[in-house]
C-alpha cells in the first residue's frame, strides 16, 4: 500500500515522458512539411508582455521574467530544429533604463545569471553549436553582466551552426548613431590622409579629378552599413513582437525595412509553436513576390 | 447680443445636434461640432439673439466624429498608400486608373486630416524601390502628381496649410521639380495644417543624407564628432521641416505587413496600424477605424506605466 504513491508517481512519469515523444515527433513531422516552402534566414522577437503575464496569473514580480526566460528556450529549439540560422532577441532597451531602479536591477540579477547559464554544458549553446553576440552599448552595463557577456561570446566565437544576437542596452537609434559616427571618423580620417598628398597649386584637370575622387569620398550606404553592429548577421526576415502592441520600440529599425512583421496577441510567456508556424506561414506566402522585387532592385 | 464664455462641460462632449424650445419665443440649438474649441450653442428669441461661444480659442467649427476623442488625436500622421495596382486589377482597369482612384482617396484624408486637427500628414508616394516600375507607369505617376499639386495647391494654400516635399528630388522630371520649388516657397509660412509628400524617399537614404550633412559640418570644423548625437541627425534628416517629425500613427493599407522603409529613424516609438482595404476604398470610415485603434493604445517609450 505504502508503495502505491511511488508506483502512480513513476507512472506518471513515464506517461510524460511517452507525450513528450509523442509531441516532439509530431512536432518534427511538422517542421519537415513546412520545409518544403522556403524558411526565413533570420528571425527576430520583442518578447513583450512579461510583467503582464505575471499580473495575470497573479505571480510576484520577477517571474513574469523567468516564464519570459522558459518561452525563449523553447523558441530557440523550434527555430534551430527549423533551421533557421538567425534569430535576433530584444533583451533590454536603453529605454528601459528608465524603469524603476528595483526593476532594473533586478532584471540585470536575471540575465547575468542566465548569461553565465550560456556556458554550462547542458546548455542551449552546447547542444546547438550557437554562435552567441551581445548587441548593444555594454559600456552601460555594470561590469560583472559585461564581462559574462564578453566571456559568452570569446567562448562561442568558434561556433558557426547557427547565431543568437542579444540585443541588450540597445536601442536602434543608438546602433545608428554610432555607425555614423565611425563612418564621419573613417571618412575624416581618410580625408585628411588624401588631402596630405596633393600639390599646392592645383591645375584644372588635377581639380577635376579631385572632384571625381571627392565624389568617392561622400560616405555611401555600405560605410554606414558596414560600421552597424548588426551586420554580423543579414537582415531578419520576420519580427515577431507578442502581446499584442503593433510597434517596433525602436528595435531593428535599420534592418526590418522589408521585414514581414508579425504581432500575436500572446503575451511572451505565452508564446507557442503555433505563433511561430503561423508566422512563417505568412512569410512562405509572400516569399516569392519579395524575391522577385530584390532580384529587379 | 450677449456672448458668455464658459469652459466645456464633459457631458456636452457626447451631445446630439438638435433643438430644443426654452420657452415660447426662446429656441436653443446646439451643435455637436467640436474639439478642445468647445461648444457652439445658439440662443434664439423673437427678441433677441444669444450666442455662446465657451472658450477663448478660435471661432472655427471643427467636426470630429464621435468615435474619436478630441484629447487623444495624434499630431502626426503617417501613410502607406498602397494598392492602387491591387484595386485596378480588381476592377478590371489599367494601373493608372488606380493611381487616380488613389489621389482621390488621398484629398479626402488630406481634407479629413485638416478638419480633425492633426498638425502634421506624411505621406510616401514615391519610393527609392518604385524606380523599377515600368517607365510608363513611373512618367504617368509624376505627370499625375503635377497635375494634382497644380489643380489643388491653390486651395491649400488658401486653407493655410504647408505642402513640403521630401526624398531624393535629383531623378525627378525638371518641370515637376520646379513646380515643387514653387509650392513649397508659397506655402513655407502656413500654420495651420503641414503635409508632407514623400517622393524618391527611403528611410535609409535620408540617415545617409543626414550622416554625409553631419561629416560635412565636422570636415568644416563646425561640430565636433563627439558632439554628433541623437538630436543632430535629426536635425540633419528631411523630417526637419516640421515641428513634428515623429508620426504618432503610422497606417499601411493593402494587408501587407511591412514597413518598407519608409521613414525609419522616425518610425521608433510609432504606433503601426495595417488595414485591409486597398487604398483607393481605405477612406473616412478606415481612417475612423485607424484613428480609434491609435486612440486605445497604450504608449510606454520603453518605460512602465505604472
Amino acid at each position: 500500500m505504502a508503495e502505491l504513491p511511488g508506483q502512480i508517481k513513476r507512472m506518471s512519469g513515464g506517461i510524460k515522458q511517452l507525450l513528450e515523444q509523442i509531441f516532439g515527433f509530431s512536432r518534427r513531422c511538422l517542421f519537415r512539411i513546412i520545409s518544403m516552402g522556403p524558411i526565413p534566414n533570420h528571425l527576430a522577437f520583442i518578447m513583450d508582455g512579461n510583467r503582464r503575464y505575471a499580473k495575470k496569473c497573479g505571480l510576484e514580480e520577477g517571474s513574469g521574467h523567468k516564464a519570459g526566460f522558459s518561452a525563449l528556450m523553447l523558441m530557440l529549439q523550434y527555430c534551430y530544429e527549423l533551421g533557421i540560422q538567425y534569430v535576433t532577441i530584444y533583451a533590454f532597451s536603453i529605454d528601459n533604463f528608465r524603469r524603476q531602479p528595483e526593476e532594473v536591477q533586478s532584471l540585470m540579477d536575471l540575465m547575468l545569471e542566465k548569461i553565465k547559464s550560456l556556458l554550462e554544458k547542458e546548455s542551449i549553446v552546447h547542444q546547438y553549436g550557437i554562435r552567441v553576440y551581445f548587441i548593444g552599448n555594454l559600456a552601460l552595463l555594470n561590469d560583472q553582466v559585461r564581462a559574462a557577456a564578453e566571456k559568452v561570446m570569446n567562448a562561442t566565437a568558434k561556433n558557426s551552426r547557427v547565431v543568437l544576437l542579444i540585443c541588450i542596452a540597445y536601442n536602434s537609434t543608438d546602433e545608428i548613431l554610432q555607425a555614423v559616427k565611425k563612418s564621419c571618423i573613417n571618412k575624416y580620417t581618410y580625408n585628411i590622409e588624401a588631402s596630405g598628398s596633393y600639390k599646392h597649386e592645383d591645375t584644372d584637370s588635377e581639380i577635376e579629378a579631385k572632384d571625381i575622387e571627392n565624389q568617392e569620398k561622400k560616405i555611401q550606404l555600405v560605410d554606414i552599413e558596414e560600421n552597424m553592429q548588426m551586420s554580423v548577421a543579414p537582415n531578419p526576415d520576420i519580427l515577431i513582437r507578442s502581446s499584442g502592441e503593433t510597434r517596433l520600440s525602436n528595435f531593428l529599425l535599420w534592418q526590418t525595412g522589408n521585414s514581414q512583421l508579425c504581432f500575436p496577441a500572446a503575451l511572451w510567456p505565452e508564446i507557442g509553436l503555433r505563433h511561430l508556424v503561423w508566422a512563417i506561414l505568412n512569410f512562405q506566402r509572400s516569399h516569392s513576390y519579395l524575391e522577385k522585387r530584390k532580384k529587379q532592385l | 447680443m450677449l456672448s458668455l464664455r464658459v469652459p466645456t462641460p464633459t457631458s456636452f462632449r457626447r451631445l446630439h445636434a438638435g433643438r430644443s424650445r426654452l420657452s415660447r419665443d426662446c429656441l436653443i440649438s446646439y451643435s455637436p461640432s467640436f474639439v478642445n474649441r468647445g461648444v457652439r450653442l445658439r440662443v434664439r428669441s423673437t427678441k433677441s439673439e444669444v450666442v455662446f461661444t465657451p472658450t477663448e480659442e478660435e471661432e472655427e467649427e471643427v467636426t470630429l466624429p464621435e468615435e474619436l476623442q478630441p484629447e487623444l488625436m495624434p499630431k502626426h500622421v503617417a501613410i502607406i498608400m498602397d494598392g492602387n495596382g491591387r484595386w485596378a486589377k480588381n476592377q478590371g482597369l489599367q494601373p493608372w486608373d488606380g493611381h487616380r482612384a488613389g489621389v482621390e482617396a488621398l484629398k479626402e484624408i488630406v481634407e479629413l486630416s485638416g478638419r480633425w486637427g492633426l498638425q502634421v500628414l506624411t505621406v510616401f508616394a514615391f519610393s527609392t524601390d518604385n524606380w523599377i516600375r515600368p517607365r510608363i507607369e513611373i512618367d504617368f505617376l509624376f505627370s499625375l502628381f503635377e497635375r494634382s499639386l497644380k489643380s489643388e495647391f491653390q486651395t491649400l494654400a488658401k486653407n493655410n496649410v504647408r505642402i513640403s516635399i521630401i526624398g531624393d528630388s535629383s531623378k525627378l522630371p525638371k518641370t515637376l521639380l520646379r513646380l515643387i520649388n514653387e509650392v513649397e516657397e508659397a506655402t513655407k509660412n502656413n500654420t495651420r495644417f503641414q503635409l508632407i509628400v514623400a517622393v524618391g524617399y527611403s528611410g535609409k537614404y535620408d540617415v545617409l543624407q543626414a550622416c554625409r550633412g553631419i561629416a560635412q559640418r565636422v570636415k568644416d570644423g563646425e561640430i565636433d564628432v563627439d558632439e554628433i548625437d541623437e538630436g543632430l541627425i535629426e536635425q540633419e534628416l528631411e523630417t526637419n521641416c516640421t515641428e513634428f517629425p515623429y508620426p504618432d500613427l503610422l497606417i499601411r493599407t493593402s494587408g501587407e505587413l511591412r514597413v518598407s522603409n519608409f521613414l525609419l529613424w522616425q518610425l521608433a516609438y510609432t504606433e503601426l496600424f495595417f488595414a485591409q482595404e486597398l487604398w483607393p476604398d481605405f477612406g473616412r470610415s478606415g481612417y475612423i477605424e485607424a484613428l480609434m485603434s491609435f486612440q486605445q493604445r497604450q504608449r510606454r517609450f520603453g518605460g512602465r506605466k505604472s
